[in-house]
């Protein structure tokens, strides 16, 4: 080695002399590597839980790079399984116990995280959600060997919306191949009708990894279809460095750019759209690239910028009362006050009340007790959610009636556009339904082809009740 | 009184050669394996806790086996062949890529010649150990500038080949197999007809190999090889003025190691996670890799798994205490705990013993020579 | 066919972000210069040294402070805080690990990393902390002459000004001051520093203390551009094959090798890029690096490494 070796072999003396001697520190050593040995003898005891709860893990990140957004979320989460818990002593009388695990947003962590909360509570885990594209591909096949549910609202793999061979897969709500039919919808009705598509240019800067690649096929169909020019830009993990991408963006000078990032890329994307001078009406973020901390760092730059909304935006609703006055009136709230009602924090509530409304189907059928993932399941494919249920529970506004079944585990395909206007997320459009006849083959025809390479034989979906 | 070779002696060459000259050693490692080949199945099956659970099997001890794995190759490198990498991520990365295309068929078309090169899917064991070769040949292309660059120069310059390999594997679509998502997934792990899908099969699968690769690391690095890659580590000018050659020691570093490291990644990717991304091989893993082999000890077999077993499980811990203990803090805190903590400790560790691990145990078997009488 | 504005609005475009990697480059430059530490933890100093001070700024300014005391205020709060920090380095980690050989010490500067990430989190908040510091319009020059002009970014050379001002003001404390020389003499050979009487132990302090304080300049402005969050520290990773090209031990090295990289990964991005994928910037810079190494293999402006037996 060249640097420092030679003097450290030629010079023995130490500069600073240690407190203890050989023999202590080794002493002392031995004794920390016996604590650490007990303790982690400990750390596999379950603790003894209570026969009548229901287990759900929430996998969060709180730390790291994509902190910034998991945060709300995983707040939204806690709060209204609390709210559940305060107000109705849980489901039908079940109280839910829930633990957070932190990934990080890392693949492995993730896995550690699923393995360490599936077997938690009387029945194990009810399902789980690990907000993570990364996570869900690497998490796909073991809950389906496990039968726990893994609900991926708004993310996760658009071919899973086929239920017949996902079988445990619930990308509830909308897959990205349904947000990318979206935002050409509402291109082009902003260009005036899918016939001025042509010619058009339209980018997608995406974050490169699972997450953002998985729209690219459908945007290819689409661009196909209607004979725009799509460019795919990618920009590396995690997304602070994007002065090229964007001086691309200057000379080329595309009518719309699709952003597919999350944390840290979106703000930097807005900030960077400003520093070229692009139009921040003409981007388009997906649903993970519309909320609050995504564009207030940017400040005035951000305003105009837009972004797809999954079905509800910013804001508070009836439920959100309730949680004030059942969560934080009595101090269990996981947010800063102020923050309740964020984008992402309602998503994360969303998500919640999915999962706890599955539990409630599937409690129907198997009795108002702890359910395994496996009933749970049966739950989720059997979700049927009215405008007058959603009313009920406070959701009214924010959701459209939403129905899951064996082929569609999609279950709902809508959504709008929001705007920033600097202070707050306004909604500029009507609703959109994503348009199932071009999503659908490419659904097929992935999700056949994961059949095929798993030896999985889908369900006959007519037999399933 | 138990730990003395007094009175073992050795009338042959061979046992003055074996591996083992000390008849404890033999036996410690004896009980060890026996613990791991035969007591952790048999505690599993008799759903003993905590092996009955598959958290201990899945999270633990699998993810440990295969880096440790891992952590054996990439001591060969730093650790005998004193050359830092800071790409052993992207080896890890090429074997697994490269077993995964092995394992779902090849196929390369040459248009401007007229013909294709096809290969069907090949056997997982063939695939996974010709991965960690495509990670060998590798492994011998970024080696070369070891020649001229040395110490953390050329650390830096394995960067290079990680940030390079994980481009590789997410733009270029061939490699995933033209997954729309760039995400892909295992083939079916069948060896010679057995179906390994349950924790304890792939444990057993990752021990085997594990140990196999552990014996022959440990048998190489004391043979004329390993001594030629000691004597570069310890200074390179001098040991090529003795005869031997730098090219073709360093060289082979890197091969055996990439080799090693590049097996490690198709295990990790194939039997831990299943289904993959490039993230999975990003730089924190080798930063952790390249922690766990200088916390165990820099040039020590057993160092590695010391090592692997204190850098993968440490920060599991650290997270898993305040829940067990009932202290109340959010995850948040916990998560930024366990980075101080486990910070301080690998900072206190470096102080208190830069030579890792294995310089303890040895100290710790000077000693017990000499217990209960050590003056 | 390239059009001639564009490749220059690209080039300068790289030219000044290379000098924003500078300004975290020479963190890594110093520290080794004095020490032989190649201190991975210069991006997690970033990241202490920002979120100090923008969360002491916001609190100045909500109590009602005007902004110009806020930020002198918070400017010395942070300074203050990169100076136990660097104390807090020298006296447990640095200091006990002397004479270690460079990858031990490498490895602990790592475990520092973990430990400021996590109590810089901890104790500041990990949200995004927006600061603005420097102005971000634009210019866009030359435009009777390039269809759209040449834009630059007002942050962009405001960030080149600090690091033109911060070299000069290093080379000066370098050259000129009793400290500086002191410091130079401890680069050389500590141990002679020592007998000579330069109590080394201070000296140290002093660089990580420096290097503190350009972590906190570098804050100031990538704060500006990003907003102060945990991903600023990935910025050591772009620092790096800055300090490799420019070699480890030469401040001007860090600018010039900055130069090169940022107007290289910019060319090749935006150039070479669309015709290969894209995203090849991160491996672009350092397979530069790979390639100046082979040529020097101490970096563009490093000491040569002499080895003996």
């Amino acid at each position: 080695m060249a640097i420092g070796g030679k003097e450290a072999r030629e010079n023995k003396t130490r500069y600073r002399k240690n407190g203890l001697n050989e023999e202590d520190s080794y002493m002392v050593r031995n004794k920390l590597l016996l604590a650490a040995a007990i303790l982690s003898g400990g750390a596999f005891a379950s603790p003894a839980a209570a026969q009548s709860e229901q287990f759900i893990p929430i996998l969060s990140y709180r730390t790291g790079a994509y902190a910034v957004n998991g945060v709300p979320y995983a707040n939204g989460v806690a709060d209204y399984y609390n709210l559940v818990n305060e107000r109705d002593g849980g489901i039908n009388g079940v109280k839910i116990l829930f633990e957070e695990c932190e990934t990080g947003y890392a693949t492995d962590k993730g896995v550690e995280c699923y393995e360490r909360l599936k077997g938690k509570g009387p029945t194990g885990a009810a399902f789980v959600n690990p907000l993570s594209t990364g996570i869900t591909f690497a998490l796909t096949e073991k809950t389906t060997t496990d039968k726990i549910p893994i609900i991926t609202m708004g993310y996760g793999r658009a071919d899973s919306k086929n239920g017949a061979v996902f079988a445990y897969n619930f990308p509830l709500l909308g897959t990205y191949w349904s947000a990318a039919d979206i935002a050409i919808q509402h291109v082009a009705k902003e260009v005036g009708g899918f016939d001025k598509l042509k010619g058009k240019k339209i980018s997608l800067l995406y974050h490169d990894s699972p997450y953002g690649k998985e729209p690219i096929p459908m945007l290819q169909v689409l661009a196909k279809k209607y004979g725009f020019e799509f460019t795919p830009i990618p920009v590396t993990h995690p997304g602070v460095e994007q002065k090229s991408q964007w001086l691309s963006i200057r000379q080329n000078r595309p009518d719309y750019v699709l952003v597919w990032g999350w944390g840290v890329m979106n703000g930097t994307a807005v900030k960077e759209a400003a520093a070229v001078a692009y139009p921040r009406d003409k981007m388009i973020g997906v649903w993970w690239s519309g909320a609050e901390p995504d564009v207030q760092p940017a400040g005035d730059q951000a305003v105009g910028y837009k972004a797809l909304m999954l079905q509800h935006g910013a804001g508070k609703f009836p439920v959100h009362a309730e949680i004030e006055k059942h969560v934080y009136a009595k101090g269990k709230g996981a947010s800063e006050p102020g923050k309740i009602g964020e984008v992402l924090y309602n998503r994360g509530m969303v998500n919640a009340m999915l999962g706890v409304e599955a539990i409630r189907k599937a409690q129907e059928k198997f009795g108002k007790k702890p359910l395994t993932g496996e009933q749970v399941r049966w739950g989720l494919e059997n979700l049927n959610l009215s405008e007058a249920r959603l009313k009920e529970l406070g959701f009214e506004g924010m959701l459209k009636p939403i129905k899951i079944s064996c082929s569609d585990h999609e279950g709902a395909r809508d959504g709008r556009v929001q705007q920033w206007d600097g202070k707050g997320w306004k909604v500029i459009s009507d609703w959109y339904t994503a348009n199932q006849s071009e999503t659908e083959p490419l659904v097929d025809e992935v999700s056949a082809k994961y059949a095929a390479d798993k030896k999985i034989q889908p369900r006959d979906c007519s037999k399933e009740s | 009184m138990l730990y003395r070779e007094a009175g073992q002696f050795k009338t042959t060459y061979a046992e003055d050669m074996a591996i083992f000259p000390i008849r404890q050693d033999r036996m410690a490692l004896a009980i060890l394996l026996g613990i791991a080949f035969i007591g952790v199945p048999l505690l599993a099956d008799f759903d003993i806790w905590p092996f009955g659970s598959d958290y201990l099997l899945r999270a633990i001890l699998l993810p440990f086996l295969i880096l440790a794995l891992a952590a054996i190759g990439v001591n060969i490198l730093v650790g005998y062949c004193g050359q830092i990498s800071l790409g052993s991520g992207a080896f890890m990365a090429i074997g697994a890529y490269s077993a995964y295309k092995l394992g779902t068929g090849v196929h390369i078309p040459l248009d401007w010649l007229g013909f294709a090169i096809s290969i069907p899917p090949l056997p997982v064991l063939l695939s996974i150990l010709l991965g960690g070769l495509a990670a060998a040949v590798v492994g011998i292309l970024f080696g070369i500038p070891s020649l001229r660059i040395k110490g953390l120069y050329l650390a830096v310059a394995t960067l290079a080949a990680q940030f390079f390999f994980d481009w590789v594997f997410l733009r270029v679509p061939w490699f995933t197999n033209y997954a729309p998502s760039g995400s892909v997934s295992a083939p079916t792990l069948d060896f010679f007809g057995l179906n390994v899908g349950t924790p304890i099969e792939r444990y057993m699968l990752c021990l085997i190999f594990v140990t196999v690769f552990a014996f022959l690391a440990k048998n190489l690095v004391r043979g004329n090889l390993g001594r030629q890659w000691m004597a570069i580590r310890d200074m390179d000018i001098a040991a090529e003025l003795i005869g031997i050659r730098p090219l073709y020691a360093k060289l082979t570093a890197f091969a055996v190691s990439s080799f090693i490291i590049g097996v490690a990644g198709a295990l990790w990717a194939f039997v831990y996670l299943g289904s993959w991304e490039p993230l999975a091989f990003s730089i924190e893993r080798s930063l952790q890799l390249l922690f766990m082999v200088i916390i165990g000890g820099l040039g020590s077999i057993m160092g590695s798994f010391i090592g692997a077993a204190f850098i993968l499980i440490l920060p599991i811990m650290l997270n898993l205490l305040p829940t067990q203990l009932g202290v109340p803090l959010s995850t948040e805190t916990i998560t930024h705990l366990e980075f101080i903590i486990f910070g301080s400790l690998i900072c206190y560790l470096l102080i208190k013993e830069p030579h890792g691990f294995a310089r303890l145990i040895s100290i710790g078997k000077e000693k017990l020579r000499l217990w209960p009488f050590p003056y | 066919m390239i059009a001639l504005g564009q490749f220059l609005e690209v080039l300068i475009g790289g030219l000044m972000s290379g000098v924003l990697y500078s300004l975290v480059a020479l963190g890594f430059v110093l520290i080794f210069k004095a020490s032989g530490v190649f201190n991975f933890a210069q991006g997690a100093m970033v990241l202490l040294a920002g979120l100090a001070l923008v969360r002491s700024l916001d609190l100045l300014v909500a109590n009602g402070f005007p902004l110009w005391v806020a930020i002198v205020l918070g400017i010395g709060f942070a300074a203050v805080i990169m100076a136990i920090t660097a104390w807090l380095i020298e006296r447990f980690v640095i200091g006990p690990l002397v004479n270690q050989n460079a990858l031990t010490l490498f490895m602990s500067t790592i475990g520092v990393t973990f430990v400021l990430e996590g109590a810089a989190q901890m104790i500041f908040g990990s949200d995004v902390y927006p600061l603005r510091l420097f102005p971000t319009d634009i210019w866009l020059l030359f435009e009777s002459h390039f269809p759209g002009g040449i834009l630059v970014n007002q942050l962009d050379v405001w960030g080149g000004l600090i690091a033109g001002i911060l070299v000069a003001g290093l080379a000066i404390f370098f050259q000129q001051t009793k400290t500086g020389r002191a410091l130079r003499a401890v680069a050389d050979d500590h141990m002679a520093a020592q007998s000579v009487g330069i109590p080394i132990g201070w000296i140290w302090f002093v660089v990580w203390l420096v290097a503190g304080l350009v972590a906190l300049v570098a804050a100031t402005v990538w704060g500006t551009k990003l907003g102060v969050q945990f991903s600023i520290t990935f910025l050591a990773l772009k620092a790096l094959p800055v300090l490799i090209i420019g070699g480890l031990t030469s401040v001007p090295g860090a600018i010039v090798g900055g130069l090169i990289v940022g107007a290289g990964e910019k060319l090749a991005e935006v150039f070479l890029g669309s015709h290969i994928g894209g995203g090849i910037e991160y491996w672009f810079a350092y397979v530069l690096a790979l390639a100046v190494l082979l040529v020097r293999p101490q970096g563009l402006f490093g000491e040569r490494i002499i080895e003996r037996i």
